[in-house]
């Protein structure tokens, strides 16, 4: 994620070429930089000559005959921009087309945009938090908002559309280089908006379809605690729900397992299997005191055995000196 | 013909006419309307200005500075709003051109004086709607509201949302003044292109204000009812559609740019004929395109949706139209260089001024270019690639323009000169400051930095350095602006009727004017025939050469 | 919308430049009030071709006999409008106060009718958006979206033949329920009366507004301020009242008698 702009390839604009539409789209953007390069300095320079060669000065005497008008250069100047602006438009045109036009073969994946995080759901119901894709191979997005409009953006491959709640809208791109490139959320959703970043990871041919067998068989191949801290962190638990104690949005899940909770309205309950259960799927059900209701469902996002594997994780909090960070990653 | 060669301020003026502060209040008097909203929209520009350093401090590094994320969000959401509804769509129409339009015509007011002060006191009840919300939680959605995200939030929308209601018919009222004004206090001798060409661009403002406002007032009229009884219009739950807001907010808000803008370029064309003392280059195609441009301006909304998933068609329409705006600006600037040649050009403060929106106007328009294009903008719109854009036509257009057109008649306004040195010292300082701030927002924006960003990436921390620095330098070269426009109030030299030997009628009276503007009738003439004033050492200013004497012509 | 006194303004060079100068002003205020509604009629016609379907079911729903009256309500007050600048000109002040009177009583008329069919809605649940919570039982409208498809019931095998969709997103529409076949309900009906809400409660305030206006130029004429030499104000307010009735004669079709 740190060397996209300081790599080799950056050019003094534009960041790295990593898709298919991107050298379209950086050569239109040099066209309209040489022709602007040129009007602006045509304009500066004869305006700073004019101010040094008709300035007041002593001794100074302006000429007598001015014109005041000249319809044959009006009508120059109107018509030579006027034929280069309509150049643009319409080579950007061609180019949005390309940009704007999957090929019948693309790879699907859906994307969901919500406060404050992307989340990937690729055609096997694998869902994930950062984007993979192979390497030269058309890669489609299906996208809908959970609550307002984000803005799906990724420099690298010069793609950006909105993500509207209430209808999909969709976006193509072919990566040409294997990397890892910052996705960033472009249209302002709130407190968390510049945090709403994640990755698109390239792969190189072959590699995606291991990293996906491997990500989607998580519960078969993993311990049921160790699959539930890689669901903790995917899944978006992590983004309200500490494991370390300090506060968030909602409560920390550090000591929580078999310890009683206080609930809005002062009830009190023992946080059991059951207990997280239900406030995984029905989160309004029983709401934390001090905390606001805010947690969507995740009924229908999460199978039972990965219910159940978050509940062998938050096992593993329960006592204060047995913490996450020992369990050691990878 | 005799005109009043001297200055007026220990005689009988506008402001002496009236004492106490009963006949400011309750004045009918377009100057003193004119010197109200003058001051308001400087002091909405201060609490804009800071709220932009605010902004700018916290983004001195890539993490949290000196503020949290929610603050950060409503400090540029009150920035915005406070710079755009309260700093520049009124600035030049409301304060200088209030003043200024009925001078200009030769008249003695504007058509409707009641309506014109209801418009000031709207617009007074409209920033105290606004500005509220700052002490009951200060909105955090963006200038632009946009739904759901403004349905949604806990902060006070619903009192900015009303305030900017609010503002919208003062601008409304402010229009139709000018327009009925234009067309019923002309003079008979004034024909349409004798009109000096600042008349020509606050005519062609003021239509859009009166076409365009009020479907803004629908739009936040419907996002009122959204969000105080749930309509649903702009609901997506409940059948409405999201986007649909974006549209009828476009709709107004880009010939809005225009209505920033258009004002500005009639200054310029006053301040480059007046200190090139020369005629006005092109009079008939700057005005057509003033008028080209209020017309083409409302075709072109959909340009800010290219993302947003409209229809391939609509976008390439769009976009053409777009290109086809820029134009009659293009031929505006070339108009401006070209009266230049052969002229005897005075780099005295305003035209400075008008030199910097040249070379920032011009900065602006050109990377419209990139914008207007679809495949670029795709990857440019929502980085600081757009923000650098429109503060280049926003600020080195409007508000340099606005600041040139202020230097340019303060010594009519207050009747006093100020120091020349000192205010092209914070012309300088302004311009230095302005480009360092935003150039560099150019580049992270080309390279991918998102827009409206509290942490960012910390690749992009050099440029945001660079872009602060910049704005603390235009700080301070507008803390010296006001220092030097402050001081010449008290320690000024007294300015002569016409200090700048311009042709249009303004100058035809005493500085400041009288209570009805004019002791005489002036008649009204080319209003870019210069050659006809002479500089006269004993009246410290310009005055009319006798008759049958061609003046500067040898 | 300007000095009140029969006397030319100091700024006007006649009378006449003063009149013309004001008709004008009212003029454009009169298309900054059209370019208002402007904003509703397009929010109506998307959404009027977005759910066809919904306009042509819940419209069924608005009284037009009460409609139908309200509209001749207003026609008359026009008239009675239109004959009292009339009389204005031609200094027949007692006939101008009796005529402003008429054009204020078919104001509130209006306003009557309009609460009645207010609070039949009221009482019936009809009302805009969210707060729509029809009492009747065959109106109820089926609003909950069913729990999203679990993602996860397909073998890995299959992936990349078989892309399922993303949850679907509240409030998406979906198709087969977009067209009501044998008193289906349809989707969203609350849209057709936030539009309705909306656009009569609008114009609701404007006859309001008119009225007021129309009390201070019954006022006025009582003091006999108003003669074929100053009619201006009386002019002006009968332009405005015209345009609020002829909104009214666009949204009572619009709304009322659809098909």
């Amino acid at each position: 994620m740190k060397s996209w702009l300081l790599g080799a390839e950056r050019g003094f604009m534009l960041p790295v070429q990593a898709s298919s539409v991107a050298p379209a789209v950086d050569a239109l953007f040099k066209f309209i930089f040489w022709v602007s390069a040129f009007f602006f300095l045509l304009i500066v320079g004869l305006m700073l000559f004019f101010v040094v060669r008709f300035r007041r000065r002593p001794g100074y005497q302006k000429p007598t005959e001015a014109p005041s008008h000249n319809t044959f250069l009006e009508i120059t100047w109107s018509v030579i921009p006027l034929v280069l602006v309509m150049i643009m438009g319409f080579w950007g045109f061609k180019v949005f087309l390309d940009l704007n036009t999957p090929p019948a073969n693309a790879y699907e994946v859906q994307v969901t945009g919500q406060k404050w995080k992307w989340l990937f759901t690729y055609p096997n119901g694998h869902v994930d938090e950062t984007l993979h894709v192979p390497v030269d191979q058309p890669v489609r997005l299906v996208m809908t908002s959970e609550d307002v409009i984000h803005s799906f953006f990724v420099p690298a491959f010069r793609v950006k559309r909105d993500v509207v709640p209430g209808r999909y809208t969709k976006l193509w791109f072919r990566a040409t280089k294997v990397g890892t490139y910052p996705v960033f959320c472009a249209e302002y959703c709130g407190t968390g908006h510049s945090d709403m970043l994640t990755t698109v990871e390239v792969h190189e041919p072959g590699g995606f379809e291991r990293w996906l067998e491997a990500a989607s068989n998580l519960l078969n191949t993993l311990p049921p605690a160790e699959a539930g801290r890689r669901l903790y962190q995917t899944r978006g638990c992590a983004q309200c729900h500490s494991v370390d104690g300090t506060g968030g949005i909602g409560p920390t899940l550090k000591g929580l397992y078999g310890h009683p909770v206080v609930l809005r309205g002062g009830n009190r309950v023992t946080a059991d299997e059951n207990y997280i259960r239900e406030s995984i799927l029905e989160p309004m059900a029983k709401v934390v005191a001090g905390f606001d209701p805010v947690m969507p469902t995740y009924k229908g996002r999460l199978k039972d055995q990965e219910i159940t594997a978050l509940v062998a994780f938050l096992k593993t909090l329960a006592s204060e000196d047995k913490g996450p960070a020992e369990q050691g990653r990878e | 013909m005799s005109v009043p060669v001297g200055n007026a301020l220990h005689q009988d003026n506008y402001l002496t006419h009236g004492k106490g502060w009963k006949s400011w209040l309750f004045t009918l008097d377009h100057k003193r309307i004119g010197v109200m909203y003058l001051i308001s929209i400087l002091a909405s520009f201060l609490l804009g200005g800071v709220f932009a350093l605010l902004v700018r401090m916290e983004l001195w590094t890539p993490q949290r500075t000196i503020m949290d994320a929610n603050t950060y969000n409503q400090m540029f959401t009150l920035h915005g709003a406070a710079m755009i509804f309260l700093f520049i769509i009124p600035g030049i129409p409301a304060a200088l051109g209030n003043f200024i339009l009925p001078l200009m015509l030769g008249a003695k007011d504007v058509a409707f004086p009641r309506l014109n002060l209801l418009s000031y006191y709207l617009w007074v009840v409209g920033a105290v709607f606004a500005l509220v919300s700052i002490i009951t939680g200060a909105v955090d959605t963006g200038w632009t509201f946009y739904t759901p995200y403004s349905t949604t939030t806990n902060t006070s929308v619903i009192s900015i949302t009303f305030g900017v209601f609010i503002l919208g018919f003062s601008s409304i009222f402010t229009g139709i003044n000018f327009i009925v004004s234009i067309h019923k206090l002309r003079p008979p001798t004034m024909t349409w292109f004798k009109m000096p060409l600042f008349l020509w661009s606050l005519y062609g403002t003021a239509l859009i204000q009166i076409l365009a406002t009020p479907v803004l007032g629908i739009t936040l009229l419907l996002l009122l009812a959204e969000r105080a009884l749930g309509v649903g219009i702009f609901d997506p739950a409940l059948g409405g559609d999201p986007v649909l807001f974006q549209h009828f907010f476009w709709f107004y808000s880009h010939p809005a740019v225009y209505i920033m803008i258009l004002p500005a370029m009639g200054i310029i064309s006053e301040l480059v004929a007046t200190f090139s003392h020369r005629h006005i280059f092109g009079y008939k195609f700057i005005a057509m395109s003033s008028i080209a441009i209020a017309v083409i301006s409302f075709l072109v909304w959909g340009h800010h949706m290219f993302v947003s998933g409209q229809s391939n068609l609509a976008n390439l329409i769009f976009s053409i139209l777009t290109f086809l705006v820029a134009i009659p600006s293009a031929v505006k600037v070339f108009n401006w260089v070209a009266t230049m040649y052969k002229g005897e050009v005075e780099l005295a403060t305003p035209m400075l001024y008008a030199l910097a929106f040249l070379f920032l106007f011009g900065i602006g328009g050109l990377t419209g270019l990139f914008l207007g294009a679809l495949a670029t903008d795709v990857h440019l719109t929502d980085t600081y690639f757009v923000v650098a854009h429109f503060h280049y036509t926003m600020f080195g257009g409007t508000a340099i323009a606005f600041f040139g057109g202020l230097f340019y008649w303060w010594p009519k306004i207050t009747g006093r000169m100020y120091r020349e040195k000192w205010a092209r010292m914070a012309a300088f300082l302004i311009f230095i400051g302005f480009n360092t701030a935003f150039l560099a927002q150019f580049i992270m924006g080309a390279q991918g930095m998102p827009r409206r960003y509290y942490n960012y990436l910390p690749e992009f921390a050099p440029y945001h350095k660079v872009s602060t620095i910049g704005a603390f330098v235009l700080a301070v070269g507008f803390v010296l602006a006001a220092a030097t426009l402050l001081h010449s109030l008290y320690a000024g030299e007294l300015a002569p009727a016409n200090p700048w030997g311009a042709a249009t009628l303004e100058w035809h009276t005493s500085s400041p004017p009288p209570h009805e503007n004019f002791e005489t009738q002036p008649v009204p003439g080319d209003p870019y025939d210069v050659d006809q004033w002479v500089y006269d050492a004993a009246a410290g200013g310009y005055v009319l050469a006798p008759a049958g004497a061609s003046g500067g012509r040898a | 919308m300007h000095s009140g006194h029969a006397q030319v303004a100091h700024h006007f060079p006649s009378v006449r430049a003063q009149f013309e100068a004001g008709k004008l002003g009212m003029w454009i205020f009169l298309a900054t009030e059209i370019l208002l509604f402007g904003g509703l009629f397009c929010a109506y016609a998307v959404y009027r071709a977005n759910h066809p379907e919904v306009f042509i079911y819940a419209h069924r729903y608005l009284d037009k006999v009460l409609g139908g009256i309200n509209t001749a309500v207003l026609i008359l007050s026009s008239f009675t409008m239109a004959w009292a600048v009339r009389a204005a000109q031609l200094s027949q002040s007692q006939r101008l106060v009796r005529l402003l009177a008429a054009t204020i009583a078919c104001g509130f008329v209006f306003l009557g009718i309009k609460y009645v069919e207010y609070e039949h809605k009221w009482k019936e649940g009809l009302l805009w958006g969210k707060r729509f919570k029809p009492t009747h039982q065959e109106r109820v409208v089926e609003k909950d979206v069913p729990p999203p498809r679990p993602l996860t019931d397909v073998n890995p095998e299959e992936r990349s033949t078989l892309p399922l969709p993303a949850p679907p997103p509240a409030g998406l529409a979906r198709p087969e329920e977009s067209t009501p076949v044998g008193g289906v309900v349809p989707k969203n009906v609350q849209i057709f009366f936030s539009v309705y809400f909306l656009m009569t409660g609008l114009h609701g305030l404007h006859v309001i507004a008119g009225m007021i206006v129309l009390t201070w130029m019954l006022w006025r004429a009582r003091q006999g301020e108003f003669s074929a030499a100053y009619f201006t104000p009386v002019d002006l307010a009968g332009l405005y009242w015209h345009l609020v009735d002829l909104i009214w004669i666009y949204l009572f079709p619009l709304l009322y008698l659809i098909h």
